[in-house]
């Protein structure tokens, strides 16, 4: 396809845009659009010759791709969940609750991507840069951790806000501190904290609570257990499944897993930090139950790992390699801090039913410090060899 | 056989096109030149004017700031034209060669008798001495330094790289006499880098009060820098000066014979020539001779003195690199790709598993010279560490340069590291970071604060 219709169309309208066109004031969206439509034409005019395949673009489409099991199983569990409590005879996999759950959770990912986008365009208008494609994955990150009664407005504020104050102000795409999706849902949790805690908000339509049906509890597994409710909790299957009530694209774990396996093989989401991760969940849990003074410290360390958001945090949201640990080392310690704090604040804490969203922006406050001993480490062993 | 050094960390990028190992002789040019850019720390400063007949070995400039260290003349003939770039910079010192040869005479005989003045005059005069670069920073080597040790890398392991068994052939008696000159310059040791699992060439077998040191693994293994660093790592205060091998033949020869041999073999290789191969021609010559009929399509190809991680591109009518035994030709990549971030890419080469193509391991890649991407900010993180086997933090030691943190530089260890060490982090960036260059312009920093 080197002369294709659409590459003549898209060299016929080039001009308008470019310097001295008359709408070289959208040059900056323009080349998004372009960029998204072809690989541009550029060629390498110093250094290496030839360059790896990989691109912004290429990598931010494997991520979204890693996670579109998740968004599936989150749509099919939307629907399940609803007809549940309306007192359905319903099951997990069916069509119409794929469809229920489409339709519900299509609204706050365009909401996602119109606001975030558009703030992105519209920055890279303003300094003339090209558009970066980072919030092509928070973008669809955003939806998956709020509950799906969330109002749609909520959302296009907080993302506007996790955008603007989270990334665009520290000069955008790769120079952010915090992880701009779980920006997203801190300034929720904080500033609407009655839609993103309690039984009631999981499931669509309960929180009005038209037709749903008497002694439904909408409580999550967390809260079951927080609440001491041990017989409420489901069981492993379905926990591993997703068929239990909580964020939209964090409760079947089975999901989470392939993303994973999707982001470990092509070598875009960093192993280390997965498994540290899940080591340090694993390690925190251990020493609950060793202590076991109460129910929710009595739930086996390996519940813990598939309930709330654990899975979807470690994997998706603490392998933001802008956020985390950038020194290999360093990725090792971040994960295992980020494991131990979601458990411990998870448990310990009264205050938050949930500790992993606090857990990684805690340690993506830390990530920097990690870095540091690191680097230190490594000059400290090049200045020993000097001496010797 | 002494302990094997494993390289863990790097990565073959196994291009279209490698030379067959045939060596033809090229036709020989009228042209040759010397071409001052190619030389990091030198100011030239013109000793023969166009229109002077010069001889092989007849100095034709000389660094202005050491003047001791001369640049002769490949052939014999006239200086024929001074090509200058952008506020009068010299970038070619262009030689038309006449049909009889004569050359210069120097000191010849065995170097093991030579007093260590004697050797550096002989090179410094003949013009071999800029054969030898000095690190830190990749520069000509100063003529009053002691190094500390002087290492040579046996094997080639970047795309499309030589092969010494084809290039050095019965060069035996050249290169024993090349080694012990070099022995006389250093109070230390030459070391020789060799690789694991190949038998020994010829050349570099048994040579007296060599060191050997057997490498094994995937580009950059068979860098002189990668090398050194595993063997001892360099230090602030450590100088070290390394050669290529055919250059310390060509040393040896000076030795031997009492004149300069500008003979080289080098490789002509990449998927935009019709038949790879071996030449022997001479250094400095022009490449029209060389490329005659071996284009597949002249207009849309990138000719490139040296491999195509860390070379030079220069035009059909240039000159080949001072310092290079390979030119690569490859298909220049200036099209637009519809949706080409989206596609399957089997035909993408990638040492990330994001495109289809590790479904082809073994498969021979033709690469242009697409830069496949936009440039962005740092954003994936343990890419360069999987291509760069060191002890060194790659993007912390980038940083550093870009905020022209001299301290911090030093601390991370830029002293032991060349352009084409990190060479692969560049090729393998999703952010297309141009990492060479960003190191160039550390190294020039630094060594103009360390003077």
């Amino acid at each position: 396809m080197k002369n294709g219709k659409i590459r003549q169309l898209v060299d016929k309208i080039k001009p308008t845009f470019e310097k001295g066109g008359k709408l070289s004031f959208l040059q900056s969206t323009f080349e998004g659009f372009e960029t998204f439509l072809f690989v541009p034409n550029t060629v390498t005019n110093k250094g290496s010759h030839i360059r790896d395949s990989i691109d912004m673009k290429r990598t931010m489409a494997i991520v979204v791709m890693a996670v579109v099991p998740a968004v599936l199983m989150g749509m099919l569990n939307t629907g399940f969940q609803h007809f549940l409590s309306i007192g359905e005879d319903a099951t997990f996999w069916s069509w119409a609750g794929l469809w229920y759950g489409f339709l519900k959770v299509m609204p706050f990912i365009i909401v996602s991507y119109l606001v975030g986008l558009g703030i992105e365009f519209a920055v890279a208008q303003v300094k003339g840069h090209e558009i970066n494609e980072g919030f092509l994955v928070s973008g669809i990150l955003i939806p998956l951790i709020i509950p799906i009664d969330t109002p749609l407005w909520m959302v296009a504020l907080a993302t506007a806000f996790a955008v603007i104050i989270g990334k665009e102000i520290f000069g955008g795409t790769g120079m952010n501190i915090f992880n701009v999706a779980l920006l997203t849902r801190a300034f929720l949790f904080f500033a609407y904290p009655s839609y993103m805690s309690g039984d009631r908000i999981w499931i669509d339509g309960m929180l009005q609570g038209d037709g749903v049906i008497d002694g439904f509890s909408g409580a999550t597994p967390l809260a079951e257990a927080a609440a001491g409710n041990m017989d409420n909790l489901p069981s492993v299957m379905e926990m591993f499944m997703g068929y239990i009530p909580g964020s939209i694209g964090e409760t079947s774990t089975l999901a989470i897993l392939i993303g994973a396996v999707i982001l470990i093989y092509t070598g875009i989401g960093s192993w280390k930090i997965m498994l540290s991760g899940v080591v340090g969940g694993a390690a925190m849990g251990i020493l609950l139950n060793i202590f076991a003074v109460n129910t929710l410290m009595e739930v086996p360390f390996w519940h813990h790992l598939m309930m709330g958001g654990f899975a979807f945090g470690v994997i998706f949201m603490a392998t933001d390699p802008v956020t985390a640990a950038q020194t290999e080392t360093g990725k090792w310690i971040y994960g295992f801090l980020v494991g131990l704090l979601a458990i411990l604040i998870r448990v310990l804490n009264p205050a938050y039913p949930e500790g992993v969203m606090l857990a990684i922006l805690f340690m993506n406050v830390f990530a920097p410090l990690i870095d540091h001993y690191v680097v230190e480490a490594n000059i400290k062993k090049r200045l020993k060899r000097l001496k010797a | 056989m002494s302990k094997v050094i494993k390289i863990k960390k790097g990565l073959d990028i196994k291009l279209k096109g490698a030379a067959e190992k045939v060596t033809v002789i090229a036709e020989s040019s009228d042209l040759y030149a010397i071409k001052p850019p190619d030389f990091v720390g030198l100011t030239p400063k013109l000793c023969t004017k166009p229109g002077e007949k010069v001889k092989v070995g007849t100095p034709v400039f000389f660094d202005k700031n050491r003047p001791s260290i001369m640049f002769t003349s490949p052939v014999s003939g006239t200086l024929k034209e001074v090509r200058r770039g952008e506020r009068r910079r010299i970038l070619e010192v262009v030689i038309e060669a006449s049909k009889d040869q004569d050359y210069e005479e120097f000191s010849s005989g065995n170097p093991e008798g030579m007093t260590e003045e004697v050797v550096r005059d002989n090179l410094l005069k003949s013009g071999l001495w800029p054969t030898i670069i000095q690190r830190p920073y990749g520069v000509l080597a100063d003529p009053e330094a002691k190094p500390r040790s002087i290492y040579i890398s046996g094997f080639d392991s970047s795309p499309l790289g030589v092969d010494y068994d084809v290039i050095l052939k019965d060069e035996e008696a050249s290169m024993a006499a090349g080694v012990a000159a070099l022995q006389q310059l250093t109070d230390g040791k030459v070391h020789m880098g060799l690789e694991e699992g190949y038998p020994v060439n010829k050349t570099f077998d048994k040579l007296k009060n060599v060191e050997y040191h057997y490498f094994k693994g995937k580009h950059p293994a068979g860098n002189v820098g990668i090398q050194i660093h595993h063997i001892e790592p360099m230090n602030k205060g450590d100088i070290v000066w390394t050669l290529s091998p055919q250059h310390v033949c060509a040393i040896g020869k000076l030795f031997l014979n009492g004149k300069l041999n500008p003979s080289i073999t080098i490789a002509i290789a990449g998927s935009g020539i019709s038949k790879p191969r071996y030449v022997k021609t001479m250094m400095g010559t022009s490449l029209k001779p060389l490329l005659a009929n071996m284009l597949e399509e002249p207009e849309s190809v990138r000719i490139i003195s040296g491999n195509v991680l860390t070379g030079t591109k220069v035009e059909a009518e240039g000159f080949l690199g001072y310092y290079d035994a390979l030119l690569s030709v490859i298909p220049e990549g200036n099209y637009y790709e519809l949706f080409g971030w989206v596609m399957p890419g089997l035909k993408k080469f990638s040492n990330t598993r994001a495109f289809f193509s590790w479904l082809r391991p073994g498969k021979e890649w033709e690469i242009d010279t697409n830069l496949k991407g936009g440039e962005r900010a740092f954003v994936l993180t343990g890419q360069y560490n999987k291509v760069f086997p060191m002890d060194i933090l790659p993007v912390h030691l980038l940083k550093a340069i870009l905020v022209e943190d001299i301290d911090k530089m030093e601390q991370l260890g830029i002293y032991e590291v060349l352009e084409e060490d990190m060479a692969l982090c560049e090729f393998v960036c999703t952010s297309k970071t141009d990492v060479q260059g960003i190191l160039r312009n550390g190294l020039d920093l630094m060594r103009k604060e360390m003077s």
